[in-house]
């Protein structure tokens, strides 16, 4: 268990797992982070990756039906933690659902690509799963201003 | 038909909206592919212009388009793109099977 008392700063969002919410998601963990001073290109990336985590819930571990998503941020100096949580049909093979293109759902055209792009631009990416239980996936980013 | 989607003889150009991503994708995916039911293309060019947001729901986009093209070279296109959604594509592979036209320096 961390010491909460190391964050200078803390926010939990809990919303549904809506499509629409993707939106919310991306953008609320951009506000928090102008705290940290990023860069424009930082804030795109960091976009893209918390829209992968979330994607994933809403497509992956809840196959569309609706339930809710849990998003943490926290600050510890120049470092964003992001944590990204369901409660859906967890995976049951995280290395290979982590290799690029792969993807259960081609049909809905889905690329593969999402863990892919969240490794790429975030600094560390954990991913925690238990079949029938759900998935969290835990991001770092350190703001290098 | 929706006005982000130009057809001109047999090559459809979609202007994409801001952010491209999972909702905006299927959305788009959906009237493509009435659009293709109706008439015949054989290009499709992704307008960048107004994008500033994309995620690997887009890059699904452009790669379902590409095979239901017949992934034949040149069937697929992106114009107006910026650095981070340049990025995107090149981390996918796509560029090897698209052409990529930066946005024109101001």
């Amino acid at each position: 268990m961390e010491n909460t008392n190391e964050f200078t700063n803390e926010m939990t969002l809990v919303f549904d797992s809506r499509p629409v919410n993707e939106g919310l998601a991306r953008v609320a963990v951009a506000s928090f982070c102008t705290q940290l001073n990023p860069t424009l290109e930082e804030v795109a990336d960091l976009k893209t990756a918390v829209s992968e985590a979330v994607t994933n819930c809403i497509i992956h571990g809840y196959e569309g039906e609706v339930h809710k998503i849990e998003l943490v941020c926290r600050l510890r100096d120049s470092e964003l933690l992001v944590d990204v949580k369901d409660e859906g049909v967890g995976i049951s093979d995280i290395k290979r659902a982590m290799e690029p293109l792969f993807t259960t759902k081609p049909e809905k055209d889905r690329s593969g690509m999402g863990f892919t792009f969240m490794e790429a631009f975030m600094d560390e990416v954990t991913v925690e799963s238990c079949v029938g239980r759900g998935t969290t996936v835990r991001m770092k980013k350190i703001i290098r201003r | 038909m929706n006005p982000l989607f130009t057809a001109e003889g047999s090559c459809l150009t979609i202007a994409l909206p801001r952010e491209l991503d999972h909702p905006a994708s299927d959305s788009i995916r959906r009237e493509s592919d009435r659009i293709m039911s109706r008439q015949f293309i054989r290009t499709i060019v992704f307008d960048f212009a107004d994008t500033s947001f994309m995620d690997s729901s887009g890059i699904g986009l452009i790669m379902g388009r590409y095979r239901a093209l017949g992934m034949r070279g040149n069937c697929v296109r992106a114009v107006n793109v910026n650095s981070h959604i340049e990025k995107l594509l090149h981390l996918s592979g796509l560029h090897r099977y698209m052409e990529i036209r930066p946005v024109p320096e101001q």
